[in-house]
């Protein structure tokens, strides 16, 4: 079974829907009852980071999730702020992140974008996966996955790089530590390439 | 690599789907649901729906309906009309649209789009520039709002500046005397744009075949190409059916 957070941040119904259509169970969690016996969880994520983290703060999930996630080590999969959320702390907002894994999130450089547009990132772009092949089984890596964003998570150990994009430079497009994967891209609107990438997680 | 985005761009008037020409003559093409349905199955890269009736009856968006399209779309959405304040945008988002579109709103007051920014993230906040030729001695770009009716006396160029110090996350220009010809895009307007604002920029109006869209392609580059009549229609006499490039016909060819 999988459960996806509902704090009041993300696309919980795309999600929820590739999961109705690949006959996979799920639930969606809002109370920290729901979340006791999670067995894969996923923490989605629109918005800005403070925005998020605010909702993450009241929704009174946040204790529950990390403990499943750091003490029963439960597979986790955030996607765009989702991810965000767990590195230690974001230009972009002022509130602390959750600090799973080392890493700062930094707004892109718009002097070493060469080409317009230069801010967000946004489209269709390209992934090089660096470990958890796992994840990506069947994903067309040419074609790639939808982004949306103007920041990204840097300055983390280089054993939690899972992928890898470019866009003016290379940065981390996707990080991982044992239980804990996180995407900076959408899976959720990711036509068949994000169904595969959800449908993999739910066999980790 | 970053890919050029190719956008069908729906209006929905009356609950239905529908085709404009210069925004006049609303031909019914469909249903929105099914419309989406078919582009699923098409892998479109984004998609654009734009509720054309919310401003000019000066009405809140249709959340029903959004929830229904966002559920739906397992590409990126954008959805547009009648956007007002930031609890519209908050609730949009949350109902699943990846991208909020404004338009009369932000260009009556250019302050929302920093509060909106700052409650959804401005990478998701897109102002949509209706624009035409008016002037009967001097002819200038003017923006025009509530589908086409109201004029506002802003230049485009004018607007765009505005737009690029504000950090907006994409701005969808749409050319309102171009709109349902099916004769080209028109590059000429596009390119002073392009020159002017650093960020995300889809060209909307005027495309009647691939090669419309590959000649912006190889212009700009890194663009969203958005069509609204050559994705529901089909030869000259305009029959509706809902279609879209592969993959391979669109990124071979380009």
């Amino acid at each position: 079974m999988i459960t996806i957070i509902d704090y009041g941040s993300g696309n919980i119904n795309a999600i929820s829907n590739i999961y109705d259509i690949l006959k996979i169970p799920y639930i969606i969690a809002s109370t920290p009852k729901q979340l006791e016996n999670s067995e894969r969880i996923i923490l989605p994520g629109v918005g800005s980071f403070d925005h998020c983290m605010d909702n993450l703060n009241r929704s009174g999930l946040k204790e529950i999730l990390t403990k499943k996630v750091m003490i029963d080590k439960v597979p986790i999969l955030g996607i765009c702020i989702g991810l965000h959320l767990m590195a230690e702390k974001s230009e972009e907002g002022k509130l602390l992140g959750l600090g799973w894994i080392k890493g700062v999130v930094k707004k892109f450089d718009k002097n070493i974008i060469r080409h317009k547009p230069k801010m967000p990132h946004m489209g269709w772009n390209s992934v090089k996966i660096i470990n958890r092949l796992d994840l990506f089984k069947g994903v067309n890596l040419d074609k790639g996955f939808y982004f949306i964003h103007s920041y990204f998570i840097d300055n983390l150990n280089k054993e939690n790089i899972m992928t890898t994009t470019n866009y003016g430079n290379t940065f981390v497009s996707g990080i991982h530590s044992s239980n804990i994967l996180a995407v900076q891209f959408h899976p959720e609107k990711s036509h068949s390439n994000g169904m595969k990438l959800l449908k993999n997680f739910s066999k980790i | 690599m970053l890919r050029p985005r190719i956008i069908p761009s729906l209006l929905v008037h009356k609950k239905g789907l529908v085709k404009t020409v210069g925004f006049k003559q609303s031909k019914y093409v469909g249903d929105p649901i099914n419309a989406v349905k078919i582009f699923n199955e098409k892998e479109v890269d984004e998609l654009i729906v734009l509720d054309i009736d919310a401003s000019v009856e000066n009405r809140s968006p249709d959340f029903d309906m959004i929830k229904n399209l966002a559920t739906e779309c397992r590409m990126p959405f954008c959805y547009g009309g009648g956007v007002k304040t930031v609890d519209h945008a908050i609730k949009i988002v949350k109902l699943g649209a990846e991208k909020v579109a404004l338009s009369s709103s932000v260009i009556e007051n250019t302050q929302l789009i920093k509060e909106i920014g700052d409650a959804i993230g401005s990478q998701s906040v897109v102002v949509v520039l209706d624009y035409k030729k008016s002037g009967l001695l001097v002819k200038r770009l003017e923006l025009f709002t509530h589908n086409g009716k109201k004029s506002t006396g802003i230049n485009l160029f004018d607007f765009v500046k505005i737009l690029n110090d504000l950090n907006v996350g994409e701005i969808v220009l749409n050319s309102i005397d171009r709109d349902g010809t099916m004769k080209g895009y028109d590059i000429e307007v596009s390119k002073k744009v392009r020159e002017i604002f650093d960020g995300p920029l889809t060209i909307l109006g005027g495309a009647g075949k691939l090669e419309d869209i590959k000649e912006i392609v190889d212009e700009f580059k890194i663009i969203g190409a958005a069509a609204g009549s050559l994705f529901v229609f089909k030869g000259k006499y305009k029959a509706v059916l809902i279609n879209y490039p592969s993959h391979n016909e669109l990124f071979n060819e380009i």
